[in-house]
């Protein structure tokens, strides 16, 4: 029998705003333990909550680039549950009236198609502090300074059939998070956290299987191996005839398998009921529009735009439009009037390696940026005008990487510039014939290899600057002349 | 609906608390008499009544996105019954 | 005469004109506390050399000021759930015997900075769970008009400390009658504002949606005085609302002439004390004497208004008080494990009726009875509301008794949570809709225990409420009369 999983993915976005959801408190990421914090996401007595306007603005972004219907009304509730971490023993967050609802996700699949993930919800609620256990035997530490950062719940429907589609979802999800620039989609340290919900069933019913939800999910690697390691593990249980727990498992990236968290002692009951502390999220269709006309275009989007308007290969656009700021890149090298495919080749290749190496990609945008887009501009403008040979350029590039002087200026200051006019072309294939009279008598002998040594040996003598293809054609036709 | 001995456990579970076990007993007595008072308002209709969450009719007012704690752990975490190294110390936390 | 016995205003007056000083007043009043608190037990913490210190800082100020503040160098009271900075706060629970907090409640700043001198904490039922003061962690409140009865609750130490002279006025708070009410068992003014006029935070909350600050005193001008200095919209408390804050000392005059009063028949039933029905019944007339006109009126939910509030109450507070675990602040029990700590943190430092309270909201929120408890409670609160909106279409302002009975003696309800419950019947249906209402001497019973007579207004017409009462308040004089107390 032939199986199909499904999946629904919960996604936790930590939004990029200045403060905290409900107090004044710094969200800067690496200070110095319990230092963003005060009475109010320390959960004292008598404080009160006040909604960070930002975050609202966020949502909205958030369900708008998501196709969301947007509540005009929505509401703050309470989850009630006791952990050292949650500092007020409840955690603020939406529940019977999330502020968006009913939207959709486009990705491409494998095959080239475009498959719609429905979304159930998109809602606000605080994150909660930090506990570290390993430090101490008999006591755990708990540092509050990520209590009350904003964070969206991003709810799918369990519209995913395989490991894959659930990273193309993901990483569809979080570039459109990144282009609203909300969230910075770092996976290891914890912006854009993904738990799944995980259950096969014989394919072509449409009976829903024993559930298992997924932990500890931290990079995309993780969500694709643990979600096909548990699609396994639930196709080979069924296969025999064995029953399966309804449970949560952790993702264990060493072992590469899931085990079985260690079901609490303690029931789960919530208790959700609205927060008496927060009024109604009340959201206008002026503010609704007002943030409809600030949405950038999304990445979908723009890699047709690519593929239309600067003939792109599919594969080019794709790598390009992953990134809002590698996109933003591409497009401003590409005004300045030179060959875009050109410059996606240099972007895709030489300049994702410098970023890789260091490491430029863990930020939200890169700010630092190797080489500005007008320098890789001026640079492939070279090579088209036939000024520098591609190898040149790649020494150039270097060059510009260490020293950032612009590349015309490196090619005059060290005469790199390529030779193309006969004359010299002629010269210099005339000095190196005179010295190698054998290599001449062997060609004449009809050994047409030696024609490769004699192209080394002259443009080695150039300091490889001479027009390559003029160079051959001009050497071919000074030794068939003397053939003659 | 009466309130059982194991509700009530369930109950003191969820709150973290616990009675001594001839006040459980009690309390199931007590907190059945003020169920049952309650149980009045089954008297009245409210299918088409809305739930009030809130006195205040209007939309909540919202804060500007600004920084404007100082830190102060210090102060924080001059109540605490332990701290170390300016983290709460808390009894170990078995996940 | 002792500065002790003035009111705000006259103390105030005496301070402008230069005949006493603060530091003068606040010695009288640290004086008559210790003459007196051995018997009455009004305060957790007295705040002896801070507020000597408060007194010399407002004498100063009145070097400098042309034209100070009300309430500069005026010793007043603050109930114990009402946070101050650097000064113990306890809620009148073992679960923050030692709390000292890092900030101020709003209202706690808005005081110091009107220049008054807080003189001390004082006791209340833990967490404001309670009618009596007896639920205090610490010790009970005695009565000052009878020393063998509770002076009501929560705010008990608060009403109690303002009737024996130990301050000039004094915050407390009010979920369910908790200012109203032991107002009335004490023979004094007390005013629960309209939820969202005063800031809540920094209230040590009980349950968020009804709680309101609000001014205990001698007389009515007090209460419009105190009101104006704690009133208005709050950056920290989203629930706080943004309307200008009225005059209200200066809108007290005008009487009562073409006032709609509502008499809402509901109030008048079985279980009332005789002699509060009669002291009542005079209040009523002496309103139409003046140029009332009275209106027997129906709240026909007012029955279902207990049960209602006991579910939304506690259902709230079994929430507000999740946060008292011991991980970071207050008493920690030792357990084994985590588990254990939370267990015995809160059973060891939570007194009865709180854990009581804690148990019945966790219940009617747990799975399966939400809609049966919670939803159905919401709802009836809406019924409620609209039996008021209906009233106040054709009523000015609502008449009524504060509370069924005069003061009860010490240990008479305590063992019976129910009873308890009921003495609240009248106070709490305007907690249910968040409207303003006062609570302002009406006579005595037999025993030479105080009445109170209640008026409700509509959202936010404090104003209206405090004309009312000041207007019966020069008909009667009731108010003036202070209980005699031996020195212990």
């Amino acid at each position: 029998m032939k199986y199909q999983a499904v999946i629904g993915l919960e996604v936790h976005a930590q939004l990029l705003t200045q403060s905290k959801i409900f107090c004044g408190c710094s969200t800067r990421f690496g200070a110095a333990p319990n230092q963003n914090t005060c009475p109010v996401c320390a959960g004292f007595p008598g404080v009160l909550p006040v909604l960070n306007r930002q975050v609202v603005e966020f949502a909205l972004k958030a369900g708008l680039a998501t196709h969301c219907r947007i509540a005009e009304s929505s509401r703050f509730a309470r989850k009630n549950y006791f952990y050292p971490d949650l500092p007020k023993g409840y955690q603020i967050s939406q529940y019977d009236a999330p502020i968006c609802s009913n939207g959709y996700v486009e990705i491409e699949t494998r095959e080239g198609g475009v498959k719609r993930v429905r979304l159930t919800r998109i809602h606000m609620e605080e994150d909660a502090g930090k506990s570290i256990h390993e430090a101490r035997g008999d006591a755990s530490l708990v540092d509050l300074n990520r209590a009350g950062v904003p964070l969206l719940e991003i709810v799918s429907e369990p519209d995913l059939h395989s490991a894959a589609e659930a990273t193309a979802y993901l990483k569809t999800l979080r570039a459109i998070l990144q282009y609203l620039e909300i969230c910075d989609g770092n996976m290891e340290e914890g912006s854009f956290r993904c738990d799944a919900n995980v259950s096969v069933r014989p394919e072509g019913t449409s009976s829903l299987g024993t559930k298992t939800e997924l932990k500890n999910l931290n990079s995309f690697k993780a969500v694709e191996k643990a979600l096909e390691y548990e699609i396994r593990r639930h196709t080979e249980a069924l296969a025999a005839g064995r029953s399966l727990v309804q449970e949560t498992r952790l993702w264990d990236a060493e072992r590469e398998a899931t085990r079985s968290m260690r079901e609490k002692e303690l029931a789960h009951d919530y208790r959700y009921f609205p927060d008496p502390d927060l009024l109604p999220v009340q959201v206008d269709t002026a503010w609704i529009e007002k943030v409809r006309s600030t949405l950038p275009e999304l990445p979908g989007a723009r890699k047709q735009r690519f593929i239309a308007q600067y003939r792109l290969p599919a594969y080019d656009a794709e790598l390009l439009t992953q990134r809002k700021d590698v996109a933003d890149y591409f497009e401003a090298a590409s005004k300045l009037g030179v060959d875009p495919k050109s410059i996606s080749n240099w972007i895709v290749g030489d300049l994702f390696r410098v970023i890789k190496e260091r490491r430029l990609d863990d930020r939200l945008y890169i700010t630092d940026w190797p080489l500005a887009p007008e320098r890789l501009a001026e640079l492939v403008q070279l090579i088209g005008e036939g000024k520098i040979s591609g190898k040149i350029a790649k020494t150039i590039f270097e060059e510009m990487l260490v020293s950032g002087r612009p590349a015309r200026v490196i090619v005059a200051q060290r005469g790199l510039e390529q030779i193309s006019d006969p004359a010299s072309i002629e010269k210099a294939i005339d000095e190196v014939l005179a010295a190698h009279p054998e290599q001449i008598a062997q060609y004449r002998a009809g050994n047409e290899k030696i024609i490769a040594f004699l192209v080394g040996r002259i443009m080695k003598a150039a300091r490889g600057k001479l027009h390559p293809q003029k160079t051959n054609e001009l050497l071919r036709q000074k030794l068939d002349e003397r053939k003659r | 609906m009466p309130i059982t001995r194991d509700d009530l456990e369930r109950v003191l579970l969820l709150a973290r608390l616990s009675l001594p076990a001839d006040e459980e007993a009690r309390l199931v007595q007590e907190l059945g008499e003020v169920l049952a008072y309650v149980e009045k308002l089954d008297r009245l209709a409210t299918d088409d009544v809305p739930p009030m969450t809130h006195v205040v009719d209007i939309g909540a007012s919202l804060r500007d996105d600004v920084v404007s704690n100082r830190p102060d752990t210090d102060a924080l975490m001059a109540n605490a019954p332990a701290r170390e190294d300016g983290f709460f110390r808390v009894p170990k936390i078995i996940e | 005469m002792s500065l002790a016995t003035l009111t705000i205003h006259e103390l105030s007056q005496k301070l402008r004109q230069r005949e006493v000083s603060a530091e003068e007043i606040t010695r009288d009043v640290l004086g008559r506390i210790e003459s007196t608190e051995g018997t009455i037990h009004s305060f957790i913490t007295v705040l002896r050399e801070p507020a000597l210190e408060a007194a010399k800082a407002a004498d100063e100020r009145f070097h400098r000021e042309p034209d100070p503040n009300p309430l500069l160098g005026i010793p007043l009271a603050v109930k114990d759930n009402v946070i101050t900075r650097g000064i113990r706060t306890t809620a009148g629970s073992k679960i923050l015997d030692d709390f000292l907090p890092p900030y101020d409640a709003t209202v706690s700043a808005k005081l110091r900075a009107a220049g008054a001198v807080i003189i001390g904490k004082t006791n209340m039922d833990e967490f404001a769970m309670g009618s009596s003061a007896e639920n205090s962690a610490f010790f009970p409140t005695r009565n000052p008009w009878d020393t063998a009865r509770v002076p009501g609750g929560s705010s008990g130490g608060s009403a109690a400390a303002v009737a024996a002279d130990q301050c000039a006025g004094a915050l407390g708070t009010d979920t369910g009658g908790s200012i109203r009410q032991p107002a009335a068992c004490c023979g004094i003014v007390g005013l629960k504002p309209t939820y969202g006029r005063v800031s809540r935070f920094g209230i040590i909350a009980f349950a968020s949606s009804m709680d309101q600050v609000g001014p205990l005193t001698k007389d009515v001008t007090d209460c419009a005085l105190l009101l104006e200095a704690i009133a208005g919209h709050d950056p920290s408390d989203s629930t706080s609302v943004d309307r200008p804050v009225p005059r209200y000392s200066e809108m007290l005059a005008g009487g009562v002439q073409g006032f709609r009063v509502g008499i809402p028949k509901e109030y008048f039933i079985s279980g009332v004390q005789p002699e509060v029905e009669r002291a009542v019944g005079a209040a009523i007339r002496v309103f139409q004497d003046h140029g009332a006109i009275i209106e027997e009126i129906s709240l026909p939910h007012t029955e279902y208004a207990v049960a209602a509030y006991y579910i939304v109450a506690t259902a709230e507070a079994s929430s507000n008080l999740a946060r008292y675990d011991g991980m970071r602040y207050g008493y920690r029990a030792r357990g084994r494990d985590l588990t254990e700590t939370y267990t015995l943190t809160r059973a060891q430092a939570f007194g009865a009726e709180v854990k009581r309270r804690i148990i019945l909201g966790t219940y009617v929120l747990s799975a399966g009875y939400y809609d049966a408890y919670y939803l159905k409670a919401q709802k009836v609160r809406t019924l409620i509301r609209r039996d008021f909106d209906e009233a106040f279409s054709r009523c000015d302002i609502l008449l009524t008794p504060t509370a069924p009975t005069t003061a009860f003696r010490l240990g008479e309800k305590i063992k019976e949570p129910l009873q308890m419950y009921l003495s609240d019947v009248f106070t709490i249906p305007a907690n249910l809709a968040g409207l303003p209402a006062l609570s302002v001497p009406c006579g005595f019973d037999a025993a030479g225990l105080p009445v109170g007579l209640q008026l409700i207004g509509r959202h936010f017409e404090e104003s209206k409420l405090l004309r009312a009462a000041y207007a019966y308040e020069q008909a009667t004089r009731w108010g003036a009369l202070r209980p005699v107390l031996e020195s212990a």
